[in-house]
């Protein structure tokens, strides 16, 4: 009992602010990198190549903040602990904030707002074009995160709008993958995890479909 | 292995006429003519020349003295830090750093290369019996990574050609293979896979003669560190930084094109000749700019030239050929 009472005051007063603080450190611990470094406190603070550094760090944090959305239903669905969904959608709108970042730090940083130089990203280089689609499809799903649009699209609507996350995922992951010269480590990581997340949710609807005629 | 490189006969062909250098050509009628002179050096034991001048190899990080060479560039050059901590050597692990931290276990001491394949001196030499630290040079390159990144090196060692010629190719050898050392304990990288080891690569032997192709067994002025290469690496600037093999344990003459690593690992990728090229874009990212490592300011980039910049040494050996295809 006392477990419970503790929980509902976790999920009442702390959950949701512990989050946001969570989800906001990689930011503050990269804004703090670079101060290090421009300021000449520390000016190797992200090593030999701190462009490549930041486009990944943005990158990963984007990646990994992603997979742990889609890990919060299985996790109430798993615990049976409900409130969780409730920090969903800050969780889902980091995914957004960091990818919007990796894109920008890309445009920048990476490629000096060269046109045509990004034109043939775009077009040609096939993993460039995955990541940009995977970060185009969150840009709906942002915008429609508030209360005010989930009431105007109606529940069904806003549902069907969101599965997206499933597919942009899959775009995230594949732009991971294809990134590197050897598939190893962190973007094996990640697809294994995603795997496992989408293969839960499968497994779930394939039983489902099976329990209902049996019960039938 | 050898299945790999069979599948585009026609690239095998066109590299095997590859725009034949002078002074090659002139070697094997010569050597023709001379049949005599050629079987008196194989009875006498085929021991190279300078193989009797011995001196001692200079131990991974100590100071090592060379004479600076016309060899450089105008450009700044990359941290020592930099390059030091900032590798790609796949058995020590996959992360740049990784390198730095695990390849200083590798014992580099008393290194011995085994010589094979189409020579007249095969046999298993010291380090210190090939290369002569007595004659070291200093030579500024370019280093241009795959991966867009680019530092300005200061090797020290000697002209590649200087220590192959000496290895006795036989006429009909058309290339010369490196393959990396295994070392099983330090090389904690092994077990990834991706790349078949031993690591190898190659380079046809007139490009083998190029001025340009070296042998490094130090930078910063001092022997290599385990991480780069050490104690002895193959420096070819024209082309992309991993046709240089490091901690070269055989070498090894053969008279068709050796399979090598990042080639068998994806042919689509990384071609045999890997000659840095901002017209031919690496298929998942374009290669006409790079980073500009190790010489601090903010994000320093360059346009990624034709071989490296090394377009008036080297060109003359690729022409005719549609680099494109064959990359």
């Amino acid at each position: 009992m006392a477990g419970n009472a503790f929980l509902r005051t976790f999920g009442k007063r702390w959950m949701k602010p512990l989050t946001l603080v969570a989800l906001l450190a990689p930011f503050v611990f990269l804004a703090w990198q670079w101060t290090q470094m421009l300021t000449g406190i520390n000016p190797r603070a992200m090593g030999t190549d701190p462009v490549t550094y930041t486009h990944h760090f943005l990158g990963d944090t984007a990646i990994r903040i992603l997979l742990v959305t889609l890990a919060i239903s299985p996790v109430r669905d798993i615990t049976g602990w409900a409130p969780i969904v409730l920090i969903r959608r800050r969780v889902g709108l980091a995914a957004f904030f960091y990818s919007a970042l990796h894109m920008l730090a890309y445009l920048w940083l990476d490629r000096n707002w060269d046109l045509a130089l990004l034109w043939e990203d775009m077009v040609i280089r096939i993993y460039i074009t995955l990541g940009m689609g995977a970060l185009l499809l969150m840009v709906p799903l942002a915008i429609t995160s508030t209360n005010g649009m989930i009431r105007r699209l109606g529940r069904k609507a806003w549902d069907r709008l969101h599965w997206l996350i499933y597919p942009l995922a899959i775009l995230a992951v594949a732009h991971n993958l294809l990134m590197v010269k050897v598939i190893y480590g962190d973007p094996l990581t990640h697809a294994i995890i995603l795997t496992l997340l989408l293969g839960w949710r499968v497994a779930r609807w394939v039983l489902g479909k099976l329990k209902t005629p049996a019960t039938a | 292995m050898e299945l790999k490189f069979r599948r585009n006969p026609d690239y095998q062909d066109l590299r095997a006429e590859m725009t034949p250098h002078e002074v090659y050509i002139r070697r094997r009628e010569l050597l023709a003519a001379a049949g005599f002179a050629g079987t008196a050096t194989l009875v006498g034991g085929g021991l190279p020349a300078f193989a009797e001048t011995p001196a001692t190899q200079i131990a991974a990080g100590a100071t090592m003295p060379a004479t600076k060479s016309a060899y450089t560039v105008t450009d700044p050059t990359a941290a020592e830090q930099d390059f030091n901590e900032w590798c790609n050597f796949y058995e020590f692990g996959l992360d740049k750093d990784d390198p730095a931290r695990n390849a200083g276990r590798m014992d580099v001491s008393n290194w011995k290369i085994k010589v094979e394949g189409e020579t007249d001196a095969p046999g298993t030499y010291d380090l210190a019996q090939l290369i002569d630290y007595s004659k070291l040079e200093e030579r500024v390159y370019r280093h241009r990574c795959v991966e867009r990144w680019s530092m300005v090196v200061p090797w020290i060692g000697v002209s590649l050609w200087s220590v192959v010629s000496q290895l006795k190719p036989k006429p009909e050898a058309k290339y010369v293979q490196f393959l990396t050392h295994i070392d099983r304990t330090a090389m904690v990288g092994l077990a990834y896979g991706g790349l078949n080891w031993p690591y190898s690569e190659a380079l046809h032997l007139n490009e083998a003669k190029n001025e340009l192709a070296f042998l490094a067994v130090g930078s910063y002025g001092k022997a290599l560190k385990q991480q780069n290469g050490a104690p002895v690496r193959s420096v070819v600037p024209w082309k992309y930084g991993y046709k240089g093999a490091k901690s070269i344990s055989t070498i090894r003459f053969t008279t068709s094109q050796p399979p090598t690593a990042w080639n068998a690992a994806n042919p689509r990728e990384y071609g045999f000749y890997s000659n840095v090229n901002p017209e031919r874009p690496h298929p998942r990212w374009s290669q006409r700019r790079e980073r500009v490592l190790g010489v601090g300011g903010f994000n320093v980039q360059r346009d990624t030239e034709m071989f490296n910049g090394y377009e008036k040494q080297v060109g003359y050996l690729y022409k005719g050929i549609d680099l494109i295809k064959y990359h």
